[in-house]
């Protein structure tokens, strides 16, 4: 290992941050990637919260509908599933386009991959909120019921809230998942943090010291989102009774 | 079953077939009648598997230890294993197997004594690089719920191990490893789909699993969604086959339930 350490010490100034340093393509990366995975885990999160309810309270055909939907996605490896929708929803919108007179159109790195990196999120979501719901205490939600509350008023200040602590931890995980999805995107071609690296690296042929660094950035999102997440399960648990020790 | 079949499951079903039949009829498989991409479709098939199984079992080899060490371990075994499973866990496996094909893989010609040893043949090839950077996967994830199931094992069992003189070893062998690895059965079938989920990576570093397959029919014959639906279909099934064997598994291992 001295050996590779010795050889790989000298590429270091590579990682500066101006020219001739490739830091500045490697940070502009990650927060491509940090944009995508937002973008992909809100959107998860919304089709997770109708889809969760579409499960629990949706008619028969809905709950059918919803079943396959996260079947297949949970089933197919997210980098076929990236590639089908990409080329799908690219071949649907010019399609679209073209039928209305239009010219086609190159749709954008980061769009295509949110919507698609959603999609795959919103399986997910729809399984950890679904469980979530489930574990609201029943008569919270009959006591709105019988005061009359309507449902949409109901979802919104008793369900949702209630039903925080439990979705927390999952969404947490879901949102460390899609962080690390996002380096997916670079098979595709997209300028997030891993297809950054690999240019980086062929570029000067310092493999071993770009994709290291690229491994320390990952570790540091993960680690502030960890942090993150824990500061704000302790706000959804506020009011709880704790819990052992 | 009788559940099962209600009018709207059999209109469902009805129209699945029918998008199938179009699928098959509407849809360019002609490529499939190309004996070369029949016989390079069955390794693709083969390699995925045999990656996936031999990833699964020497991960779990290296995940007992790891579980193991943080469970009970001393500090300067638990850290390590700790610190392990954090990275493995915090950077996307696309990455890892990439700075050991390219990284790592990359600075191996210019250390002579390597490139003079006797696997240097097999270093030169892709897949262990895939094999390695899998199963350390699938060990970081499993070294962290495996730590929990060993920690879940009830005390009292260990005790009356103690109590009645077993050796440290044999209850490690005999009461605590089996106990914890019960615990984790229903867990492992969905991280084997997880993992099986993963090895469509190693196509990236030129592995020819079945997803590698599907692209170079791609790229021959600019045919775009047949042999990702193909795709989709064959990992479907393996994931179904991974599921039943699971089940059956579980169903082999007698549970007491109140």
């Amino acid at each position: 290992m001295q050996i590779l350490g010795a050889i790989q010490a000298s590429t270091l100034p590579l990682l500066a941050l101006s020219p001739p340093g490739w830091g500045a393509t490697l940070l502009l990366g990650l927060w491509n990637s940090v944009q995508i995975a937002f973008g992909a885990f809100a959107l998860g999160l919304t089709i997770g919260i109708f889809g969760a309810y579409g499960k629990l309270y949706g008619s028969p055909v809905v709950k059918d509908l919803l079943a396959i939907y996260t079947t297949i996605v949970r089933a197919v490896p997210e980098l076929v599933l990236i590639l089908i929708l990409y080329f799908a929803v690219t071949d649907a919108v010019n399609q679209v386009l073209l039928s209305f007179g239009h010219d086609r159109i190159q749709i954008s790195g980061i769009a295509a991959g949110i919507a698609v990196l959603g999609v795959v999120q919103g399986a997910y979501s729809t399984e950890v909120l679904r469980g979530a719901i489930l574990a609201v205490p029943a008569g919270q939600i009959e006591a709105a019921r019988a005061m009359g509350m309507p449902a949409v008023l109901l979802a919104r200040r008793i369900t949702l809230p209630l039903m925080m602590s439990f979705a927390i931890p999952g969404l947490a995980n879901l949102w460390l998942v899609a962080t690390k999805d996002t380096a997916l995107l670079a098979v595709v071609g997209f300028a997030e943090l891993t297809q950054a690296t690999r240019q980086a690296a062929s570029t000067t042929k310092a493999f071993f010291t770009f994709f290291a660094a690229a491994g320390v950035l990952y570790l540091l999102l993960s680690i502030v989102s960890t942090l993150i997440f824990s500061r704000i399960e302790a706000w959804a648990r506020k009011g709880q009774r704790r819990m052992g020790g | 079953m009788r559940e099962f079949f209600v009018p709207r499951r059999i209109v469902m079903l009805v129209l699945g077939l029918a998008l199938v039949v179009w699928c098959v009829v509407a849809l360019r498989w002609d490529w499939l009648a190309n004996p070369k991409y029949q016989a390079l479709i069955l390794t693709g098939i083969w390699n995925t598997l045999w990656l996936l199984v031999v990833t699964m079992v020497v991960g779990m080899a290296l995940a007992i230890p790891l579980g193991f060490a943080q469970a009970v371990g001393p500090w300067y075994l638990a850290a390590p294993a700790r610190i392990f499973c954090g990275i493995i866990r915090g950077t996307p496996l696309l990455l890892q197997l990439w700075l050991l094909y390219y990284g790592i893989g990359s600075l191996f010609p210019s250390v002579p004594w390597i490139r003079d040893s006797a696997l240097w043949p097999i270093l030169r090839q892709a897949w262990p690089y895939a094999v390695v950077a899998l199963s350390l996967s699938v060990a970081g994830y499993e070294g962290e719920v495996m730590r929990g199931a060993f920690k879940g094992v009830p005390h009292g069992q260990l005790e009356a191990a103690k109590a009645m003189g077993m050796p440290r070893f044999t209850i490690f062998r005999r009461i605590w490893l089996p106990q914890a690895l019960h615990r984790v059965l229903p867990t492992l079938g969905g991280e084997t789909v997880l993992q099986m989920k993963a090895t469509p990576l190693v196509a990236t570093i030129t592995v020819v699993d079945i997803y590698a397959v599907s692209s170079r029919v791609r790229q021959d014959t600019f045919i775009v969604y047949e042999p990702l639906l193909l795709l989709a279909v064959v990992y479907m099934v393996i994931a179904g086959l991974i599921v039943l064997l699971f089940h059956w598994l579980e169903r082999r291992v007698p549970t007491r339930s109140a």
